[in-house]
Order: structure tokens, then C-alpha cells, then sequence
């Protein structure tokens, strides 16, 4: 069996800090009011959530009173996209909505439901063979009835960074609300909202060592959006439900943790992703990196690794302990081509022949040789297979 | 030598309690295991959705959760297109050719044992290993053979009878040498779940199991109207088109006749189907090609043996003539009713599986 375990999968999610953990302990059996609730054991409760509502809007360089709670980065989409669209069509008859080609599903797929409604449309910004959106192609779909305009901050599959702050720019100057799914660049961009100058921002916790289940919408003063949870009115009307006290402070204490040695865990992560992509690209015949060179994620390397179907590869490199994903496997073994690399303007087979490597605060040069290593031996193996079969049985 | 514990062991599983416990044993004798499932094609229908039957969201779900229960890794391999081209083209084909093809068959031979096997080797499998009733032995010369599995009444031999020595090489059947009510217990004793998948006669890639709807879309040229004709020669009816009927099929013919009648054959040039009664089913001989010797060893003489000649019927007393160009002659004891082109014609010698070919369509049997 595999001797090593080399986790190299960090976009997927991370584990928990353990400073995260202790934090969280006294919210589920100590402290556990309903931060609702009058009474002392409720006010326990809300001075935490309050606390930690404090700390994450003196990261994200807003008031506190501009982030809503969720359970996770596709809530926070699912709240920007409907709420921002169902406001809209209260006020107007025509709702035009923006996107870029690339986005993650939780953005791109609520936003063609929701153009399914009547009164609604949307248009798909088109990105360069990096992944890239490029300002004037917004300016060009924009309509008069353009109310929204969503670009996600770093991708998920490819690890391009988007320029947000010029996107932003743009929509401003249009009057049309901006949003940035920035769930994947969580702990590796810095992320002011008023530098990026975005209206909405949403955020999940496991993808920077905090706990998985929790996640936040920023939401900018003034603007209005229509809940999409409806009930008890938590979170000042916006997001209904007993709020989730312990993952809060969770998520509060891992954003703290990766601002506060911000520095530190980029340099980190990416001198493991250079000497990763380095020595992929050296040893690993037919393997080209996708995305941006420079302008990505510092913990991200993905690449098209040619003639190797991507399900058939992770599964080959599980065996020898690496773990890593892909946007076109699935663990159903029906994989389907990568939207993302399509949009890209890469071809159907290439498509199903990526690999995505994530590295993390843990990973070491020790685990990044011996995951290319394996990745070789991997590869090699699954190109014999494709081409001829290792053996001729009939 | 390897002991055990260095060999690790791809386990082919659906799901069920057959390869269940296969994976089971394999673990208590100390392999290191790891489990596969095969995504294999389906046709796309309302009813059955894009999922075959043999691999549905929730046999895969049922068989990652007993990997995980056996603390072994589990894997889904897409097998769409490979199973697709080959053990679907090749179903669709036989029925162009008049014949009434056994698809599993052809999957062990292409798929399984071929395509799954290579992906186990090239995971550095020692072995693959299947839930198959079917025991693999070596003889006094090193030779594998391939032996029914001890459960007569659930035996698979017959249509692991594509196996050549390579493959046998390199293959486990846990579950052969136990009866199925001994595999249940085991599964009882593991806490996997025991109940069996339903034996079907359908085929897995079928969205509704109705293969002659699926052959009209697939293959409507073998669904052709055309005259049926009696062994008389006289014409009795209309049938909807060859692929619907089979050798031995006496329901759904449409024929009004004081005596029951059966398809006794079928014309695919003439597009014709011919009726007769019972006694023109009985064939003395038969033909068979792509014939398989497990042992990879052609004997030059004909031998009497026993052959079976479908999935479900017993192996019966017959002389086995190996022909020059490969193919054999097979005479039977006794005339042999359901003599089908494109069944199995599977040759045992006792439990001994010694291997068969593929039964042709045989010339001479209208107008006895």
C-alpha cells in the first residue's frame, strides 16, 4: 500500500487549525446560547458572534454590520445572485446579469436558473487562454437593464487571479453592483473590500483552516438584496436561521491566523507551487501548466498532462498515496470535459487531462519530489494503458 | 516467492454480495485490496436514465460504502466508451447477422478480462479477482484450469469460458469454491449486505430491459416486417422483424396453427422466418467459431466431452471435432433442442471447463 500520503489537494478544502479548534470548543456545550435569545446565556452566545463579526470586518476592512453568515461559499453565491436578481425584478421589468465563463458552478449555475425566470437574462464574459476576464469584454455585454456584474477572484480549477479591482472599477462606474466569489482565494489573496471597491464578497472557512459548514457574504452598506432563507429574520433580515455560534468563531480565528501571517504561509506556499510546477514541467514529458504563470493562486499548480484521462491518473496516483483532484474527474466515472478549460480555449480531449495540485502550510520538498515522482510513474503507467494495454490478451 | 501480504489484489465490485465477499475474503487472507467498479455505457432513456444497471448511483454508493467498511480503496472506471464499442457494437451486430448474441460473453472476453484487467495490472496488481462462481486450479504440468463453481445451481463457468491461460494467470474467483448460502453467512459475518441483485435475464445497458424497443432505435434494419414461413414451405404469416424473435420461440409468433409452432430459423438475406413444430427444434450437430481452448492447447482429434449450450441449460453428452480452420463440429447423443447462433457452445469434461466457441448459423436447417 501506499508508504506516503501526500496531500496536495488544498482547493478542495484544508484541515482545521488547531488554535481554529480550541477556539471554537466553549461554543457547543459551554457557551451555547442562541445569540437570539435575551437572556445571559444568549448574550454569552452574541458577544462572541459580535466579537468575531468585529474581527472579520477589521480584516476585510469593513463594518461589521456589512457581512452576513452563511453556511458556506455557495450560499453566499446562491444569497448574492438571487437576493441581488429578485430585488431587481421587484423595481424593474428587465434584469440583465454578467458573469464570467469560468466561474464556479455555484455562481454560474444560479445564475442560468436564474435567468430562467421571466424578465431575467444573463450574458457569459468570455476568458483568454490563461483564464482571464478582460475589462472590455464586460463593457461591451452591459445593457441599460445590467444590474449585476459577478467575477470570481481567483479560479478553482486553473488558479488565474482575476483583476477585481478593474472589474469593480467598471461596474461602479456603471451603477451596476459587483460581486466576487473570492471563496478560493480565501487566505492567499489579501482581500480589502474597499481596495478591490466590490459591493459583495463571499468567503467559506475550510478553505483557510477553518471549519467546514460556515461561510460569509459581504454585503455593502446601502445596497439591497432579498433574503433567500426566509424565518426568524437572523443576521438583520438577510439570512434566517440560529447562527452557527462555534463555526463563526471559527472562521474568525482562521481568518486571523492567515492575516496575521500572511506573509509567512504565501512565501510558503509559493516556493512549494514554483518548485512543484519547476519540476513537473522538467521531468514530466507532455504536460503543460494551465492558467495564469504568475498572475495565480500561490498555492496552485494545475496542469494538461497529454493522453492520460484525468479519473484514470488521480485514481493511479491515490495508489501511490498523492492525493489530488481535477476538474474533470468525479468520483462516478463519468468524467466530462472541464467547462473551465474549455472556456479556455482547450480542446475536449486536453479537457479531461487535467490535474490540479494544491499545496499547503504543511507541504514540504520532501512531499513535492515525491509527488512528482509518483505523478511521472503515474502518468507513464496510465499512457501505456491508453495506447496499447500493458498486455495483448486476445 | 511473494507472500500474501505483498500482493495486492483488484477486486471487480458491484455492489452486491458475491463480489462483496470476495473483497471480504481477500482481506482476512491478508491481500492488500482495492476495490473498482466499472462505469460501463448505457442508452439514454426517460426510464432508466444515462445509468447502466450493472452501476447505478446507488450500486456504486452501496459498493464505496462496503469498501470503506472493508478499509479498502474504492475507485469508479469509465468504461463508457470501451463497453460501448465493444460488447454493444458487437450485440447490435449479431442481431444484423441474425444471430442472438450473449453479451457477457463478450464482456468477460473484452472487457473484463481484458480491458479491467489491464487497468488492474497497471495499478501493480498481482491479481485481479471477481465475484464469479468458477474455481481456477493449476494441473500436474503448472496448467490453469478453469472448474465450475462448486454451487452447481449458480455456476458461471459457462461464460468465463473466453479465459486463456494468460488471463486465469492472473485472476481470483473467492466465492467459487463456496455455495451461495456459505457466501451469505460469510456476508452476515462481515455485516455487508446480503442481498443479491436481482437475477436478471436483461441486459445491463437496456434503459427498460426491453431489448427489441432498444434494437428499433439502434438497429432498425433487423426490424424489417417479413413472411413467416412453415418447414412446409407454405406462408403462415407476417413477423415484425428478425431481432425479435429467437431459435426455440414458440409465444408471440401470430400464427394460427392446430399444432404449436416454433422459430426453428432464421434467413437474414431473405428476411424470412421459419416455423415448424417441435420436433424440427432437435439438432444432431453444430458449429461453432472464435473457439477458445483454455489450455491453450488445440487438441488435433475429435474427444467426447459434454457441451452446454446456453447459460442456463445442462451440458449434454457429445463428440467435439476440431475442424481444420479452427472451428469445431459438435455431435450430440441425442438431437438438442434451442441450438442458437450466437450462444456459447461451452465444452466441459466433467467440472473441467475446457472452453467453446460461438455457435454459427447452420445451413441445412429448413426443409427436413
Amino acid at each position: 500500500m501506499a508508504r506516503r500520503m501526500v496531500y496536495l489537494d488544498h482547493s478542495a478544502t484544508t484541515p482545521m487549525d488547531s488554535r481554529v479548534l480550541d477556539a471554537m470548543l466553549p461554543y457547543y456545550s459551554d457557551v451555547y446560547g442562541n445569540t437570539s435569545s435575551s437572556h445571559s446565556e444568549g448574550r454569552r452566545a452574541e458577544r462572541a458572534l459580535e466579537t468575531a463579526r468585529e474581527t472579520i470586518a477589521r480584516i476585510l476592512n469593513c463594518k461589521p454590520d456589512e457581512i452576513i453568515f452563511t453556511s458556506g461559499g455557495s450560499e453566499s453565491d446562491n444569497l448574492a445572485i438571487r437576493g441581488v436578481a429578485s430585488y431587481a425584478r421587484s423595481v424593474q421589468s428587465e434584469v440583465h446579469l454578467v458573469a464570467s465563463a469560468v466561474e464556479h458552478p455555484a455562481v454560474g449555475k444560479t445564475l442560468a436558473l436564474t435567468a430562467d425566470e421571466p424578465g431575467c437574462t444573463y450574458s457569459l464574459v468570455a476568458v483568454d487562454q490563461d483564464g482571464r476576464v478582460d475589462v472590455e469584454d464586460v463593457a461591451e455585454v452591459i445593457q441599460p437593464s445590467t444590474r449585476l456584474v459577478s467575477v470570481m477572484a481567483a479560479n478553482n480549477e486553473v488558479g488565474t487571479i482575476e483583476p477585481i479591482g478593474q472589474l469593480a472599477a467598471l461596474a461602479r462606474s456603471r451603477g451596476i453592483l459587483f460581486h466576487t466569489d473570492a471563496v478560493q482565494a480565501g487566505g492567499q489573496v489579501r482581500l480589502d473590500v474597499q481596495q478591490l471597491n466590490v459591493d459583495m464578497l463571499s468567503l467559506s472557512a475550510h478553505k483557510f483552516y477553518g471549519p467546514k459548514g460556515v461561510g460569509l457574504l459581504y454585503v455593502r452598506d446601502g445596497m439591497n438584496l432579498h433574503p433567500t432563507q426566509t424565518g426568524g429574520g437572523h443576521e438583520r433580515g438577510r439570512r434566517s436561521g440560529t447562527v452557527n455560534t462555534p463555526g463563526v468563531v471559527g472562521m474568525a480565528k482562521a481568518l486571523e491566523i492567515a492575516n496575521d501571517s500572511f506573509d509567512e504561509f504565501t512565501a510558503h506556499y509559493l516556493r512549494m507551487r514554483d518548485l512543484l510546477i519547476d519540476e513537473v514541467l522538467a521531468h514530466i514529458p507532455g504536460t503543460t501548466l494551465t492558467g495564469h504563470r504568475t498572475e495565480r493562486l500561490p498555492s496552485h499548480a494545475s496542469f494538461v498532462v497529454d493522453g492520460v484521462e484525468a479519473n484514470t491518473l488521480l485514481m493511479h496516483l491515490d495508489t501511490r498515496g498523492v492525493m489530488a483532484s481535477s476538474g474533470s474527474a468525479c468520483k462516478t466515472g463519468n468524467p466530462e470535459p472541464s467547462d473551465v478549460l474549455l472556456a479556455m480555449g482547450l480542446s475536449r480531449e486536453a479537457a479531461l487531462s487535467s490535474v490540479r495540485l494544491t499545496v499547503g502550510r504543511s507541504t514540504t520538498e520532501d512531499d513535492v519530489a515525491y509527488a512528482v515522482e509518483a505523478l511521472r510513474t503515474s502518468v507513464e503507467r496510465a499512457r501505456t494503458l491508453s495506447s496499447s494495454g500493458l498486455y495483448e490478451f486476445h | 516467492m511473494k507472500g500474501v501480504r505483498d500482493m495486492r489484489v483488484v477486486v471487480a465490485m458491484s455492489g452486491g454480495v458475491d463480489s462483496s465477499v470476495a473483497a471480504a475474503l481477500l482481506v482476512e487472507q491478508g491481500y492488500e485490496v482495492v476495490g473498482v467498479m466499472m462505469r460501463l455505457w448505457s442508452e439514454e432513456t426517460s426510464v432508466g436514465g444515462a445509468h447502466n444497471r450493472c452501476c447505478t448511483p446507488d450500486q456504486m454508493s452501496d459498493a464505496r460504502r462496503i469498501a470503506d467498511r472493508l478499509g479498502i480503496p474504492f475507485y469508479v472506471l469509465d468504461t463508457r466508451s470501451t463497453f460501448r464499442n465493444t460488447v454493444v457494437q458487437f450485440f447490435i451486430d449479431q442481431h444484423r447477422e441474425g444471430n442472438t448474441p450473449n453479451p457477457c460473453i463478450e464482456c468477460n472476453r473484452q472487457i473484463r478480462f481484458d480491458f479491467l484487467l489491464n487497468n488492474a495490472l497497471a495499478l501493480d496488481a498481482d491479481f485481479l479477482a471477481t465475484g464469479h462462481y468458477a474455481r481456477i486450479e493449476r494441473d500436474a504440468e503448472g496448467r490453469y484450469r478453469l472448474l465450475k463453481g462448486v454451487d452447481e445451481g449458480k455456476d458461471q463457468s459457462y461464460v468465463l469460458s473466453v479465459m486463456g491461460q494468460a488471463q486465469l494467470a492472473r485472476t481470483l474467483f473467492p466465492v467459487g469454491a463456496l455455495p451461495k448460502a456459505e457466501v451469505r453467512r460469510i456476508a452476515e459475518r462481515f455485516g455487508l449486505p446480503t442481498a443479491s441483485k436481482k437475477d436478471s435475464q436483461d441486459l445491463c445497458f437496456l434503459g427498460d430491459g426491453d431489448y427489441r424497443r432498444f434494437l428499433r432505435e439502434y438497429a432498425p434494419d433487423v426490424m424489417t416486417p417479413g413472411p413467416i414461413m412453415k418447414t412446409t414451405g407454405e406462408i403462415v404469416g407476417e413477423h415484425r422483424g428478425l431481432a425479435n424473435y429467437t431459435i426455440g420461440q414458440r409465444r408471440g409468433l401470430g400464427v394460427d396453427s392446430r399444432e404449436p409452432l416454433y422459430v426453428v430459423h432464421m434467413s437474414i438475406e431473405d428476411n424470412l422466418l421459419v416455423v415448424g413444430a417441435s420436433d424440427a427444434l432437435g439438432d444432431l450437430t453444430l458449429t461453432a467459431r472464435r473457439v477458445n481452448w483454455i489450455s491453450g492447447k488445440i487438441s488435433d482429434s475429435a474427444f467426447h466431452a459434454e457441451v452446454k449450450i446456453r447459460y442456463k441449460a445442462k451440458p449434454v453428452p457429445a463428440l467435439v471435432e476440431p475442424m481444420d480452420d479452427g472451428r469445431i463440429r459438435v455431435q450430440f447423443d441425442d438431437p438438442v433442442r434451442g441450438v442458437t447462433p450466437g450462444q456459447g457452445a461451452v465444452v466441459y469434461d466433467g467440472d473441467v471447463c475446457l472452453g467453446g466457441g460461438i455457435i454459427e448459423r447452420q445451413p441445412n436447417q429448413v426443409g427436413r
